[in-house]
């Protein structure tokens, strides 16, 4: 049952990544992206992470779309030529390297996948829920949380600093 | 776990600089016309923070449970990126007014980076690697874009944004894989597991992408596209902090994690780092003698000097990891001070940038011309600046880990470069400046900066015992 939830999951979050980057229309590719992120959650509720699957769905599918799709508006992308690409020498040399170390990456996991990845573990059902997800950001990860906030804090700042009308 | 005092005691040094920056936004929000106030306010606070890096640098160890690591190595790296911190910040003052953007905020933004650039010099776990990075480079993204009506400045702080969050992408997929294979962050947990066993071929793919990530950071070819258009589009004081500071933390990161960690990483990744090396000293040192902008030149010439420095981490031998942190020493104050007298001269709206704007400036101005040829003596690496000491220790290292021919190639792209720093020395002294040429009055604080970087230049290369003496027992 978990197996074949896995790979309906997979395939839907494969394939609405694609048809993600492959459609003309922004709205559209937005659509695909909110797919894209409730597969990824159920894969995540699959690896007992409850925590991180509702995070998921609440920040990303939800605030982070809402503010795709505002930008989206207040752009007014209705021209669809200004999204065309054009073919050069360039660009085909990027897509082919990228689509190697696709497969160079993909190989390798197919290859060694059984040699290398833990198995899910039974203390992960125990990991994933909201009470050990704020027990290890307050003991053992208490450093890098608190160090977050500096950096949300710089990226406030930063962003205020560019976007505001007038220096005074 | 409970939050000890020798926890903060470790983190004193950026904790110090982390406050400073909150209190300085605070008053940048607060009080009108709070610039020149923050600004003393940031230097208060980084020498504050320079005395705990000094005092904590005997007891070396680690807090936060291992999260960080605390004295020796990190006070180094601290006091390092808190000596670029200060001296941009005294450069910095004179350069924002000329150009009519003098806002505190530059300030705030400076000392965000420096903390993210000191946190990330004293990883001990990949999360704090990538916190630090991500901070640092958020509020250089920022500081490149600080001028916001020069197109140039907007176009430097896009590319280095869209550029830099992908190499962002690469280095936290890296982290995730070898998180994944190796079952923990935590540097020393992973350097236990690579020592005892032989890691699956997943965590070599995990290990290639922050490879990747941090070749980025340093602005190794082939990683280095982005290097010129952002040194030069950049407000100036801020190319000089980017290269310096910026470079010097993400060495340290890379040292933690492939010397530290893994030992060098073996023979595979000791040659392609040595391939990315003798790539970098090449293509800057060729492509910067075509430069007519002195800003792009020094831009080139910094993927030439990530270069050099990357031949010491190929090497992985002491030599070679001391003879790094050594040339970080170097290349910090050298650089710091080149840019430093190049946003002295250059006027609003990128004027007097070129070759030529330098014709007859040795003789019209002795101070500015003394301290840039040393400068620039030191960064072609003439004996017996802090420059040539640098190389020396690099190369040898490169020679003992027999890997000859990159000290050859080493060699070799340093002759090269000769020729477009001695120009500028030649433009100084040797060129007639047009009639009547303006003389720039040097403002105080700037030439404060400059005789304290051309005074480090000097004294490191005269006593080079001085840094390798404290650097000598991290490794």
């Amino acid at each position: 049952m978990e197996r074949i939830l896995f790979f309906v999951l997979a395939a839907v979050a494969l394939v609405s990544g694609v048809l993600l980057v492959t459609r003309r229309n922004p709205v559209l590719s937005v659509i695909y992206l909110v797919v894209n992120f409730f597969a990824l959650a159920g894969l995540y509720l699959l690896l007992s992470a409850q925590f991180i699957a509702a995070i998921q769905i609440i920040v990303y599918a939800g605030a982070i779309m809402v503010l795709f799709l505002f930008v989206i508006m207040l752009l007014n992308l209705g021209d669809e030529e200004k999204l065309a690409e054009h073919v050069n020498a360039r660009r085909i040399a990027g897509v082919a390297l990228a689509v190697a170390l696709g497969v160079e990456i993909v190989a390798v996991f197919l290859v060694k996948a059984g040699s290398g990845l833990a198995v899910k573990s039974p203390a992960a059902a125990a990991i994933g829920t909201a009470e050990g997800v704020g027990r290890a950001l307050f003991t053992r990860f208490l450093l890098p949380f608190e160090v977050t906030s500096l950096l949300l804090l710089a990226a406030i700042v930063g962003a205020i600093l560019l976007a505001k009308k007038k220096m005074d | 776990m409970s939050v000890t005092g020798s926890d903060l005691l470790g983190i004193l040094a950026v904790g110090i600089v982390s406050v400073t920056a909150l209190i300085a936004m605070l008053a940048g929000v607060f009080l009108k016309n709070s610039a020149r106030l923050v600004m003393w306010l940031g230097l208060a606070g980084m020498a504050g923070a320079f005395a705990a890096a000094w005092g904590t640098y005997p007891s070396a160890g680690t807090a936060f449970g291992g999260m960080i690591l605390a004295g020796g190595y990190a006070s180094f790296f601290g006091m390092l990126i808190l000596c670029a911190g200060i001296l941009t910040f005294l450069l910095a003052s004179d350069y924002l007014r000329k150009e009519g953007v003098e806002y505190p905020e530059f300030y705030v933004m400076v000392l965000f980076a420096v903390s993210g650039m000191m946190l990330m010099s004293a990883a001990a776990d990949l999360i704090i690697v990538f916190l630090g990075l991500e901070i640092m480079s958020v509020s250089l993204y920022v500081l490149a874009g600080f001028m916001r009506r020069r197109e140039k400045s907007i176009e430097a702080s896009l590319k280095y944004f869209l550029l830099g969050a992908f190499a962002t992408g690469f280095l936290l997929y890296g982290i995730a894989l070898i998180y994944g294979t190796m079952g923990t962050t935590d540097l020393a947990g992973i350097a236990l597991r690579f020592a005892s066993a032989p890691p699956p071929s997943l965590f070599w793919v995990g290990a290639g992408l922050l490879l990747g990530g941090f070749a980025f950071k340093v602005g190794a070819v082939p990683f280095h596209m982005w290097v010129p258009d952002v040194y030069e589009g950049s407000p100036t004081p801020v190319s000089g902090i980017m290269s310096t500071g910026g470079k010097a933390a993400a060495f340290a990161a890379f040292l933690l994690v492939f010397v530290k960690s893994l030992g060098g990483g073996g023979a595979k990744v000791q040659t392609l780092l040595a391939i990315f090396a003798a790539l970098s000293m090449v293509t800057g040192a060729v492509i910067a003698i075509a430069q007519k902008n002195l800003k792009r030149m020094l831009a080139y010439s910094s993927i030439a000097h990530a270069g050099y420095m990357l031949t010491g981490l190929a090497a992985a031998n002491q030599l070679g990891e001391s003879g790094v942190l050594y040339y970080l020493v170097a290349y910090t104050f050298m650089n710091i001070g080149t840019f430093g007298v190049i946003s002295l001269i250059e006027q609003a709206e990128e004027k007097r940038l070129e070759f030529s704007d330098y014709a007859g400036l040795g003789l019209r101005q002795p101070f500015l011309g003394i301290v840039m040829s040393i400068f620039l003596f030191s960064l072609a690496g003439i004996p017996p600046l802090a420059g040539f000491f640098g190389k020396y220790y690099v190369f040898a290292a490169a020679v003992d880990a027999h890997m000859t021919w990159l000290a050859i190639v080493g060699v070799l792209a340093s002759v090269v470069s000769v020729y477009y720093y001695l120009r500028v020395v030649v433009f100084m002294y040797f060129h007639e400046g047009p009639e009547g040429a303006e003389v720039i009055s040097v403002p105080l604080l700037g030439s404060v900066a400059l005789l304290l970087s051309a005074a480090g230049v000097v004294g490191i290369g005269v006593f080079p015992s001085s840094i390798l003496s404290l650097t000598g027992w991290f490794f």
